[in-house]
């Protein structure tokens, strides 16, 4: 594609030039490897969540160790991976280049973004230091006032990193506006960037509530202002309702970069044009709004009234149908292709069964006579594992490999990369799909111990359950950390690829315009858009994977 | 079905258990249905379509929509999502409609028991005693944090509130015994806060409400006391080996019997019945070093016998300990 050998990784070169780089690639690579390391920290800690779990009596960690290590899974897999991951990472790497942009609209902006989630990062690692935290991610007041655990350090922790999250959203949406390449109009967008912009526009309007209701925790428990407090004078209900208000619509900031993801993989795997662009398109700004009402569908059991309850109910189903037909679209998308089965097609086919499972276990929480049983049970957490875990973490694993060769022009072991997207598929239902079993049978979350339910029968019936669980938890973490680390290892000097790479034949502009890795400034010379990004039916690009 | 409900749910014993597993069923069915669609349409496409060696690469097909068929895909879901919405809503109805004749029970949530108080002014912990086929409304409260009260086989659950009563009723079929759990976490031993239902027929229930309270006047005071560090609830936080839990084992506390005992503000206390009286009565005064300040006092909940067999079961475990 050009002459000279300049790319981001190596231009200019020392580590200063990484610490105060503007380029939105190398920000990209810093959140990435954040991102990594605390999936790692969370992720150990699931699995040693799901080792004590094996067995119901509290003999591997007490139950206040227990407490701790559940609340920093969620905190930390939440708040400084799932969120930051696929807009921080993927998202800051691409995006521009998508847009046939020199860098995102503030760069330096950018920067501090990504300073201000390694701060809210320091805080959570201080809190791991201290001795923990064991309110739950939730920070459900009352508790959360009187927990001698290390609150406050969280809630600032949470706190910082959400600005980090509102200006990467304000940042991204002036770029999609702004700069566009000349002649790539809002229909010729790849959809990855519709769902990067949707996921901004939550972003920016949702995080400051959480943020508000940070800073009102930390003010009760400072200063003894009566905000939640019952016995200050305030209302643990209104807590719930600021918390959720913030987090529903946290889900779709967790929810749809993947959808975006899933939509640029399918296409190019398939070498087939999108299913129903305009409609996923669109579907991503329609979830993204209703995503706002329907937070109540948390709380039916809280005691809100009999209308709240109906409303929610009513409206939680109108989410489902959008995520549904994009369900039908990406599965449409290979009918008539060329479908390959590489490693982000494994993975994306993952997220086709497991994001389905995912949708449809939500329909039997929706309705409100069956949450009432089913609420903080097991079946809500494979139903958010599946979500989160089998769709968010499954699609950005699938757009990690996609991606991979673009950002780094190394290519791993796709024999390798193979059998871990399989083993990843495979330990994750071994893991959740009892879980749902566990809810039917009324296991409540958030339990260190299961020994002493008053039925022998029934804790061994549970411990049966747990048990599969965890030998199935093994297969998934053990493939995830192999999967990971035959990237990793693709990084070697000795593996090159020719700059001009295009190892799946991608039409979208990242791929057909600059090289692989990019140049610092994404192109040397402003990119001419010849074809839409999934014109499959007009132009036919080679896959070249050459050394 | 009934193999299939007895596998994935506990047993149904209020009248409403089964319309709920029904609408389960529903959607379940559904499902299922959709998911198939999904998966075989996937899998389908993906190996007919699939790319092999040796095939050239050349334009796909420009196909990219069709309304009908998407049209399809919005109106079924919808139709079926609608009348789970209204299933949904029409059985909570159900669930909330308190029948007239209700008996109503008081539930007290407390770091880490239940509580309940009987309209004739008998009490019980963590055991609720209800008779069968008579509507019970349950009135819910907490006296610290949140909590939630789930009865598993009532397919019923509520949240309990420091600031508000929040109300939830059952009926039961059978008689048996049955698990309460906390479902909202609440600290330390939320996974200890464990109840029982226990539903009687109803003549047995007039007899259990008639003796409760005096049924145990005539039990010995160690035996007495034994008794009631289960039905108090007292073995959520003290254990009787010697391993610290929440608050210190009783063995413990037996074997410094007429010993000093440091507490958290740097002063001692000598191990006695006085001292032990009012651990129970207002633990808040006097925490031992180490732990923290979390015991709810027993005031009200044990009248003076009950606090005399506490301390003369306590006693005896350094004894049996020594043999």
């Amino acid at each position: 594609m050009s002459g000279t050998n300049q790319n981001y990784l190596t231009h200019p070169k020392g580590i200063m030039s990484w610490l105060l780089t503007l380029d939105h690639k190398r920000i990209g690579l810093m959140y990435l490897f954040g991102g990594l390391f605390f999936f790692f920290i969370g992720g150990l800690l699931a699995l040693g969540m799901r080792y004590a779990l094996a067995t119901p009596e509290a003999d591997f960690v007490t139950n206040d160790q227990y407490n701790s290590m559940y609340t920093l899974h969620g905190a930390i897999m939440i708040f400084l991976f799932i969120i930051p991951a696929i807009p921080g990472a993927l998202g800051n790497i691409l995006l521009p280049l998508m847009l046939g942009a020199k860098d995102v609209a503030f760069p330096r902006l950018n920067l501090a973004s990504f300073y201000l989630y390694t701060i809210g990062a320091i805080f959570f690692i201080y809190v791991m230091i201290s001795g923990g935290v064991d309110t739950g991610w939730t920070f459900y007041t009352p508790y959360s006032t009187e927990s001698h655990t290390n609150v406050m350090g969280t809630t600032m922790g949470v706190f910082i990193i959400g600005f980090s999250s509102i200006l990467t959203g304000l940042n991204f949406i002036a770029t999609v506006h702004k700069m566009r390449t000349p002649g790539l109009t809002w229909y010729k967008l790849p959809l990855f960037v519709w769902a990067l912009y949707g996921t901004s526009l939550v972003q920016i309007t949702a995080t400051p509530v959480i943020a508000i209701t940070m800073v009102l925790l930390m003010l009760e428990r400072l200063l003894g202002i009566g905000i939640f407090d019952p016995a200050l004078g305030g209302d643990p209900v209104l807590f719930q309702h600021f918390f959720w208000f913030y987090s529903h619509p946290a889900v779709y900031i967790m929810i749809l970069p993947a959808f975006g993801i899933i939509s640029e993989i399918i296409p190019v795997h398939s070498r087939k044009k999108v299913w129903g662009y305009k409609f996923i398109a669109y579907s991503t700004l329609s979830i993204a709004f209703i995503g706002f009402l329907v937070w109540g569908h948390h709380m039916f059991t809280s005691g809100q009234s009999v209308l709240s309850q109906i409303i929610f109910s009513f409206i939680t189903y109108f989410v489902g149908i959008p995520t549904g037909v994009k369900i039908f679209s990406w599965m449409l998308t290979m009918y008539r292709g060329q479908v390959s089965f590489t490693p982000p097609m494994l993975y994306a086919l993952s997220f086709l069964f497991l994001f389905t499972i995912g949708g449809l276990t939500g329909i039997f929480l929706g309705a409100v006579a069956l949450d009432i049983h089913l609420h903080d049970t097991y079946f809500v957490v494979a139903h958010f594992h599946y979500v989160m875990q089998g769709g968010t973490i499954v699609a950005f694993l699938g757009g990690l490999h996609h991606w991979w060769p673009k950002s780094f022009g190394k290519m791993y072991n796709q024999t390798i990369a193979n059998i871990c997207a399989i083993g990843v598929f495979i330990g994750f239902n071994g893991t959740f799909f009892p879980q749902f079993l566990l809810g039917l049978r009324g296991m409540p979350r958030r339990y260190a111990t299961y020994d002493a339910l008053g039925s022998e029968e029934l804790v061994a019936q549970y411990a049966a359950t747990h048990g599969s669980s965890t030998f199935f938890s093994g297969i998934l973490g053990l493939s995830i950390f192999i999967g990971v680390m035959n990237l990793l290892w693709s990084l070697r000097k000795s593996n090159k690829l020719d700059p001009g790479t295009n190892p799946w034949g991608a039409l979208t502009m990242e791929w057909t315009h600059t090289t692989s890795p990019p140049h610092p400034h994404n192109f040397e010379e402003e990119p001419v858009l010849e074809h839409g990004p999934y014109d499959y039916d007009k132009v036919i690009v080679q896959p070249t994977l050459k050394k | 079905m009934d193999r299939l409900t007895e596998y994935l749910f506990p047993k149904q014993v209020s009248s409403f258990a089964h319309d709920i597993d029904n609408l389960f069923y529903f959607i379940f069915y559904a499902s299922i249905v959709l998911f198939l669609i999904v998966v075989i349409g996937m899998v389908y496409l993906a190996i007919k379509y699939r790319f092999k060696k040796g095939d050239d690469i050349r334009l796909t097909s420009s196909l990219d929509h069709n309304n009908t068929l998407e049209a399809m895909f919005f109106i079924i879901p919808l139709i079926l999502v609608m009348i789970t919405f209204v299933w949904g809503i029409k059985s909570y109805l159900d669930m909330i409609t308190v029948p007239d004749g209700a008996i109503e029970i008081q539930v007290k949530g407390q770091k880490w028991a239940w509580i309940y108080d009987y309209p004739e002014g008998q009490n019980t912990m963590n055991e609720l005693v209800v008779p069968m086929d008579t509507p019970i409304k349950v009135i819910l409260s907490s006296t610290d944090v949140l909590h939630s009260f789930y009865i598993p086989v009532m397919r019923a659950k509520m949240d309990v509130l420091p600031n508000r009563y929040n109300v939830m009723w059952f009926d039961a079929n059978q008689p048996g015994e049955y698990p309460i759990f906390c479902t909202e976490y609440c600290g330390t031993s939320h996974s200890g806060m464990i109840g029982k239902l226990t539903v009687l027929p109803k003549k047995a229930y007039e007899i259990w409400l008639a003796e409760a309270g005096s049924a145990d006047d005539d039990l010995p005071l160690e035996e007495l006391g034994e008794k009631l560090y289960t039905k108090k609830a007292c073995n959520t936080c003290h254990t009787l080996d010697g391993t610290a839990l929440v608050g210190p084992s009783y063995l413990e506390t037996s074997q410094m019997w007429g010993q000093e005992r440091v507490l958290d503000n740097g002063s001692s206390v000598v191990v006695d019945e006085n001292y032990i009286r009012s651990s129970m009565l207002e633990p808040q005064t006097q925490i031992v070093a180490g732990y923290q300040n979390v015991m709810p006092t027993y005031q009200g909940l044990l009248n003076d016998r009950e606090l005399d067999a506490l301390i003369a079961f306590l006693k005896t475990l350094k004894e049996d300990s020594q043999i």
